[in-house]
């Protein structure tokens, strides 16, 4: 077993599950559900016990698959980040789960860090980054729709491309 | 006009147009 690419593409796909499969608890669950917890008063059950638990494996998931997608491109990391040739194919992918990355740790992170009450904020200011949380979450399920087409593109170049 | 990350089928239909819009991209960058 080639033991470094081996490790990186099962690492690579654990915590992509892990990542992708949150994001879409996130996005096709929790918001949903946020809007009729609310109503009905119970809302605090979530932001308390569920979100930050959540958050925290999301995160980190996604920090671990982009580093084992590194790992797994290997000798082939610039020649896919500046579109050489046939790496143009998980180039894109590459891409794509790197502006994800940036939404986590950037933007979705720091600004769920206001709405949980992990760091102090004003009602203006939460109010303010629900809306950027919410926008950064829902470009990342925008993005992860192309940014698997090409992971899985990358892999298997004939199928999707005929070389 | 609406945002459509608003909602959700505007999420996924514009991931889908992406998708497509890239695979274009990428295979006439690849000689068609």
């Amino acid at each position: 077993m080639d033991f470094v690419p081996a490790i990186s593409r099962w690492l690579h796909l654990l915590a992509g599950v892990m990542w992708i499969g949150l994001l879409y608890y996130f996005n096709f669950v929790q918001v949903a559900a946020m809007k009729a917890a609310g109503a009905d008063g119970t809302a605090g059950g979530i932001t308390k016990h569920v979100a930050p638990r959540a958050l925290l494996f999301f995160r980190w998931a996604a920090l671990i698959t982009w580093l084992s997608g590194a790992a797994l491109l290997g000798k082939a990391f610039v020649a896919a980040f500046t579109f050489q040739g046939p790496y143009v194919v998980i180039g894109v992918g590459a891409w794509l789960g790197t502006i994800m990355l940036f939404n986590v740790w950037g933007l979705i992170w720091p600004n769920q860090k206001k709405i949980l009450g992990i760091v102090p904020a004003t009602d203006e200011e939460k109010n303010k980054a629900r809306r950027i949380a919410f926008l950064a979450s829902r470009t990342n399920t925008m993005l992860s729709i192309p940014m698997l087409f090409f992971m899985a593109a990358g892999a298997h170049t004939a199928i999707y491309f005929g070389f | 006009m609406k945002n459509p990350l608003d909602s959700l089928w505007g999420t996924v239909i514009s991931g889908l147009i992406l998708t497509v819009i890239l695979y274009n991209i990428v295979k006439f960058s690849l000689g068609g």
